[in-house]
């Protein structure tokens, strides 16, 4: 029976290359359906399961490998489902135009990674065994590397991926260093199983922080997070939107999945974890504000929903370690919650940020304005992901950051000083993260879709086919779903988080609350549904007028031109948090010399801190020395051969003195 | 369990009243009756709209939306024993993000005018409201950890227990929301209602150009808005298990004296000059921290420092 599935899924994967350009989008949607629908099969078999469910698959150099499914992986793999089958609804809609230019191989090539990276997550998620999983975990890496530089005629978008697969490198060492740590330890095969031994035998924090840092990157906690921001602009949108929404998500299960495995060390991970996410949810979104680049401004935004992710983790791990399961739960279920609920509105947000790409081919918003009128839908869904994203009821970004502000006033109640202090950073981040996301999203949302047009870019846009608009649509529906009725959230969430606590009763009892936010969530509708039928009664007895924008009497001027911009919007916050942003000014004076004065010219952007003080720096200063050392380089064959007669000697006279 | 939410609500009619008869005394003014601000809004929800070309149907959904979302966050406000309607778990957090909500979608209606004005008024209320907000969860956070209870009515109704330094708390915390208050309406000294140049303006630029029923509807919600804060305020002042009495009879001196001390701030001190708001603000939030300190003190949790 495996075999046959692995078979057909081959078949269909290298199928897509025999395919005529227009079928091959039809073979890999069928065929990602197909995969979804069996996982899915799976998941449904194993949720509420007490023991995990195992399915033998093949023996790897001794080992059996089989797919070990428990909630929590069942969890990720209704994540991943969703979140790729609409980016391949998507995928339709916004490839639409680059059929014409790409070839048929191209094409091909694209679909073909697009399947392989869909495979590759659902393995992921479900493999314990280490060789097979580090296999697949390489093999997303890839895939997405080569989905990245989809449109590899520009530089920029080459240079992206680049830094993507060296920094995914970068993290795939630390993880099989973990890994072979743990191994030799314990003298089991590599792989999750090994963990729990070697948890129990030695300190956790050293692995646990190899792991983190392997996984994080991955994940995109600040400091380890400067491959995510050009990647996300520079991939098409739908596989923006699958990043933001899942790829980095998985680090976000690899670090999950190591701390059901610890038992000890667990206060200072906690705490850890904790710190970081404050640090990464703070900084991501304040970075973001200053961003005109809106599919950087968003990835600044995953960066900060990980860190709301990890406050949660943080404070799950935290209540293991005082063994507090009611902290533990609704820590967990929060942040885990989050995972999905961010996988919902970022997709949503990528892929509108996608079609507004396709309509005025700027990323700029500077550039952009009165789209509203012209995309009204588009324009409705990126509104809807701006409210989830900002914590915002009724929408499901908040009942994720209900949970986290939950357990983080009841962890309140039971902890020291210290800690006391620790987690009122918490809850002043969190309230700090949902205003500046406010703030950000109405820049973003105003400067795109309000006011009037600031340049012609947006003079041929119009609404975008519907089937870009119908993964949208099925998106909006869920996190409207999740928001409106929490409670329907609560037994799904209390299996996962029943992965890290046995007693996870506390979130069963949060149905009264919950309701009680359904409750006052139906209220506000109600009543916006009260006022709004006043509203159009009146309408129809009153007169109304159209007239233009207020403008202190004065009405003669072009109403583009004093407008609010973005960099007037987030003025306030590049003087506050000028060291973090940095954003530099290059510009000449005009000079007097002349009547007419000469040629100048203004530059102005932001460059991320982090990014220059550890990755361009070092990076840079490796390689001006890496040129120092070139020297040697001469090409002249003479010389080389001087240098291995040097070597030979040198090796001689230290083993001469018995030095080696 | 209503008479609370009947109470919020007419106050919110008069409390705008109260603060601007006693502005007018101060200023020597003859001043309106108390219930002309009632009247002007009853005179607009009767008038026509008049709408800007640039807008779409969001700028006139706005208004609504912000309406509904404080009308739903009095449900949430208990009054002294009157328990609220809407009671739970963390039913704080769900009032300020509600407020939130409301704030969002009404910065989206400014900006939908493309007017510049507009804009500035926006982005000032954004950025305030985003400093005053941890303000606002420090100390319901301090009052939780102080009384073990998650939401309004229970956080209340335990808040006088033992100490003395309780008092110094709830002292602290009325000064740190009275300023909060002011800052969520847009008053001095953050914003100057009754200026007359929109360069300076917070609030009040924000909708310039809505008028007639949703016009009335802000200027309701700016009522409201009081209303929920002075009951706040009451509740921190006087939240023992008195008698239903007692408590009928100080709601109304209490609010009274809170629109009294508004119309105080607003007749003898000076405007912040733009740029200082930011860290006027942020002093706020400085002082809330002090409060949670001293909860800190008064649950003896400064002596497990290891």
């Amino acid at each position: 029976m495996n075999e046959i599935i692995f078979i057909i899924i081959a078949v269909s994967a290298l199928g897509i290359f025999a395919l005529p350009k227009r079928s091959q989008y039809y073979l890999m949607l069928g065929t990602q359906i197909f995969l979804a629908a069996l996982t899915g099969y799976l998941m449904y078999l194993s949720f509420n399961r007490i023991e995990p469910l195992q399915i033998y698959l093949f023996d790897l150099l001794g080992n059996d490998v089989s797919l070990v499914i428990d909630s929590l992986s069942a969890f990720f793999i209704f994540v991943i489902n969703i979140t790729v089958l609409t980016g391949a609804l998507y995928a339709k809609g916004y490839l639409k135009p680059y059929l014409r230019d790409k070839t048929r191989l191209e094409m091909a090539w694209h679909y073909f990674n697009f399947l392989i990276l869909h495979i590759s997550l659902l393995m992921v998620a479900m493999l314990r065994e280490g060789i097979s999983f580090l296999v697949f975990w390489e093999l997303m890496s890839v895939s997405v590397f080569f989905l990245i530089i989809f449109e590899s005629e520009k530089q920029e978008n080459k240079e992206a991926g680049i830094k993507f697969l060296i920094q995914m490198h970068v993290a795939f060492y630390f993880i099989i260093a973990a890994f072979i740590i743990c191994s030799i330890a314990t003298g089991q095969n590599i792989g999750f199983e090994s963990l729990e031994q070697y948890f129990k035998d030695y300190p956790a924090f050293p692995v646990f922080l190899l792991f983190f840092i392997g996984f994080g990157i991955k994940a995109g906690f600040i400091p380890l997070h400067t491959w995510l921001i050009h990647a996300h602009p520079a991939a098409p949108s739908h596989i923006s939107g699958i990043m933001s929404g899942v790829i980095i998500k998985m680090g976000i299960y690899g670090i999950v999945r190591v701390l059901t495995y610890i038992h000890s060390d667990l206060m200072p991970i906690g705490v850890f974890i904790l710190i970081i996410s404050i640090i990464s949810g703070i900084f991501g979104v304040t970075i973001a504000i200053v961003q005109h680049d809106y599919k950087k401004l968003l990835a600044y935004h995953s960066i900060e929903n990980i860190g709301i992710i990890g406050i949660g983790i943080g404070i799950g791990v935290m209540g293991l370690a005082i063994n507090n399961p009611v902290l533990a739960s609704l820590g967990f279920a929060g942040g885990l919650l989050h995972v999905l609920n961010h996988a919902l509105f970022k997709s949503l947000l990528f892929y509108a940020a996608g079609s507004i790409y396709q309509q005025t081919h700027t990323r700029n918003i500077e550039n952009l304005g009165g789209l509203m009128k012209k995309m009204p839908s588009t324009a409705v869904f990126f509104l809807l992901g701006a409210a989830a994203i900002s914590g915002l009821p009724p929408f499901n970004g908040f009942i994720s950051e209900f949970l986290i502000y939950t357990s983080l006033f009841k962890s309140l109640m039971v902890s020291d000083s210290i800690l006391s202090v620790t987690l009122l950073a918490g809850i002043v981040a969190l309230a700090v993260i949902g205003g500046l996301a406010v703030f950000c999203f109405t820049k973003v949302f105003s400067i795109i879709f309000l006011g009037t047009a600031r340049s012609d870019k947006t003079r041929h846009s119009h609404e975008v086919r519907s089937s870009m608009l119908f993964p949208k649509f099925i998106i909006a529906i869920l996190i409207i779903m999740i928001g409106i009725m929490p409670f329907m959230m609560l037994r799904p969430m209390s299996f996962v988080a029943g992965v890290f606590v046995d007693d996870t009763s506390s979130l069963r009892d949060m149905t009264g609350t919950m309701s009680g936010i359904s409750l006052s969530l139906s209220l506000l509708i109600v009543f916006i549904g009260i006022l709004f039928f006043i509203k159009l009664k009146l309408s129809k007895v009153r007169h109304t007028d159209i007239g233009s924008t207020w403008g202190c009497a004065y009405t003669g001027s072009d109403p583009a031109l004093h407008q609010y911009s973005a960099t007037s919007y987030a003025e306030y916050i590049i003087m506050k948090a000028k060291i973090l942003v940095g954003v530099k000014k290059h510009f000449r004076y005009l000079t007097k010399e002349n009547i007419f004065p000469g040629e100048s010219y203004f530059k102005t952007g932001s460059s991320d801190v982090f990014e220059d003080n550890l990755v361009s720096r070092p990076a840079g200063g490796l390689l001006s020395f890496m040129e120092k050392i070139a020297v040697f380089q001469t090409g002249n064959i003479q010389h080389y051969l001087l240098y291995a007669i040097v070597f030979v000697i040198v090796i001689s006279i230290i083993s001469i003195f018995g030095i080696i | 369990m209503g008479v609370g939410l009947v109470l919020i609500l007419i106050t919110s009619l008069i409390f705008p009243g109260i603060v601007s008869v006693v502005k007018a005394k101060i200023a020597g003014r003859k001043g309106p009756r108390v219930m002309q601000h009632f009247y002007d809004i009853i005179r607009l929800m009767k008038k026509g709209n008049i709408y800007s070309r640039t807008t779409g149907f969001l700028f006139q959904l706005a208004p609504i939306i912000y309406f509904s979302t404080l009308l739903t966050a009095v449900f949430f406000i208990p009054v002294g024993n009157y328990k609220a309607l809407l009671s739970f778990e963390g039913d704080f957090v769900m009032f300020a993000y509600l407020m939130a909500s409301g704030r969002f979608i009404m910065i989206i209606a400014a900006m939908d005018t493309g007017s510049g004005f507009e804009g500035m008024g926006a982005n000032r209320e954004a950025f305030y409201s985003l400093l005053a907000e941890p303000v606002f969860f420090i100390i319901m956070g301090s009052i939780a950890l102080h009384t073990g209870h998650n939401s309004f009515y229970d956080i209340f109704s335990n808040l006088y227990v033992e100490s003395a330094l309780t008092y110094f708390v709830s002292a602290l915390s009325v000064y740190l929301i009275f300023w909060v208050s002011m800052i969520e309406n847009s008053r001095l000294p953050v914003d100057d209602p009754q200026t007359h140049l929109e360069l300076t303006m917070v609030h009040e630029v924000m909708v310039l150009d809505h008028s007639g029923f949703e016009l009335g509807l802000i200027q309701l919600a700016g009522g409201l808005k009081f209303a929920i804060f002075g009951s706040l305020i009451f509740n921190l002042v006087l939240p023992i298990q008195n008698s239903y009495f007692l408590q009928l009879t100080f709601f109304p001196i209490v609010q009274v004296i809170y629109a009294v001390l508004v119309a105080f701030v607003e007749s003898f001190r000076a405007r912040n000059k733009m740029m200082r708001n930011a860290q006027w603000i942020i002093t706020l939030s400085a002082l809330s921290i002090v409060v949670f300190l001293t909860i800190l003190i008064i649950h003896e949790k400064v002596g497990m420092l290891p």
